[in-house]
């Protein structure tokens, strides 16, 4: 589309960006739910964090393409969020029938997650962002896939975090589980924020 | 499943099935917008509006939703009350709007609201739905306003921008921060464990 409008150093800092800076936990809060839930075991988190990968690149090229082409020529602003979902909903779906043949073992595996990715945060999170913000095609699809990497990124060091806690530290009984998966997310953030400090100077 | 009566179902959602505290639902905007608890009870009341009016609708509808769509036709019901908030806080209210900005929208795939049509609207009566949303979005609106008093407080010195601590106090910026929300909701759940674990068995049973 317009990749001869946007340099190449913007691209490419708006790619970094998306995972480090403005990672989807860690700064944006979008997609805490399987990033709780599904980090126990660092192949789940990645196959998760993969599947999201997947629906949140076709996700943002869909919904960009609808919102622009259809919603926006006529007028129907305010069938955004329904129509998005249903994007969703379906693209999730056909991920499941893909997975369910190709991988039956992740499939097992994701379980339940799996049909969660529909009211994953992120993924509709994205697209909103993407109209919100007025990204053309290259940077929507972009902050799709980079903003999901950041998601995988996340995820996979939690779950990696936790795996080694799980059998090594005595943790106090009430504090187990999700009180402290959020503390130690709360200071992966904070390791995070360190890297805003990444752009300033150039 | 056996009868309850209207207060018991209403109850449920505040304490012994908090959806934010007992259950961990709905995650993103309890860590997300409490910075302040202004921003908690509009969330809050806004979530609570469309449960109540998914759950009300889908009861109505939970003989004619054919099992195997009856997802996509909940996130269509739920999604027109989202849509219909988000017109109505933009009309009226739009600096609250302002801030609440993406998770507005965002009430469509938050976790508690589906959760409940399943589990409950799509299972039980009119009038007892109705109260099971109502006690749902009710514990959700005082778990996340404790949260943002509880950021507010630390990292600005001040509920509802009422400043309490004086002038002399030092605002932890952290609690505004994203790491904060982390770290205060995991802080609160930690202490809710300490006290029901401490409060007997008889909430056990409901946490599992």
């Amino acid at each position: 589309m317009q990749i001869a409008n946007s340099n190449l150093l913007d691209i490419l800092l708006f790619m970094v960006s998306c995972v480090l800076t403005n990672n989807f936990i860690f700064s944006k809060f979008l997609g805490c739910c399987p990033f709780l839930g599904v980090s126990s075991k660092v192949e789940t988190a990645f196959g998760m964090g993969m599947a999201v990968t997947f629906v949140m690149a076709l996700a943002s090229l869909f919904t960009w393409m609808i919102n622009s082409w259809v919603l926006v020529p006529l007028g129907l602003g305010y069938l955004q969020t329904i129509s998005f979902i249903l994007v969703i909903a379906a693209l999730v779906q056909c991920v499941e029938m893909f997975l369910k043949k190709s991988s039956p073992s992740l499939y097992g595996a994701l379980g339940i997650y799996l049909p969660l990715i529909t009211t994953n945060c992120a993924v509709l999170g994205v697209c909103i962002l993407n109209m919100n913000a007025g990204h053309d095609l290259l940077f929507s699809v972009l902050n799709g896939v980079f903003g999901a990497l950041g998601f995988l990124l996340a995820i996979v060091l939690m779950a990696g975090i936790r795996e080694r806690i799980e059998g090594s530290v005595n943790v106090p009984k009430s504090l187990k589980g999700f009180p402290l998966s959020l503390i130690i997310a709360g200071l992966m953030s904070i390791a995070f924020m360190g890297f805003s400090g990444l752009f300033n100077n150039i | 499943m056996e009868k309850k009566s209207c207060g018991r179902v209403f109850f449920n959602g505040i304490l012994p099935e908090n959806p934010t505290l007992r259950l961990v639902l709905g995650t993103c905007p309890t860590m997300a917008i409490t910075t302040t608890a202004i921003n908690g009870i509009g969330m809050g009341l806004a979530a609570t509006f469309v449960l109540l009016g998914s759950n009300i609708v889908i009861s109505l509808l939970r003989n004619f939703i054919p099992d195997k769509i009856r997802i996509p036709a909940f996130i269509v019901i739920i999604c027109t009350f989202v849509t219909m908030v988000q017109m109505l806080m933009q009309a009226f209210l739009p600096s609250l709007y302002q801030s609440l900005g993406i998770f507005i929208p965002l009430i469509v795939v938050n976790c508690i609201i589906l959760a409940r049509a399943e589990a409950y609207a799509s299972k039980n009566g009119v009038l007892l739905s109705a109260m099971d949303g109502l006690g749902m979005g009710m514990g959700f609106t005082l778990a996340i306003t404790l949260i943002g008093a509880i950021r507010e407080l630390i990292g600005n010195g001040s509920v509802f921008g009422v400043n309490l601590l004086g002038s002399g106090y030092e605002p932890m910026l952290l609690f505004i921060m994203p790491a904060g929300g982390f770290i205060a909701f995991g802080l609160v759940l930690w202490i809710v464990n300490l006290l029901t674990s401490k409060g007997k068995e008889v909430k056990k049973n409901a946490d599992s």
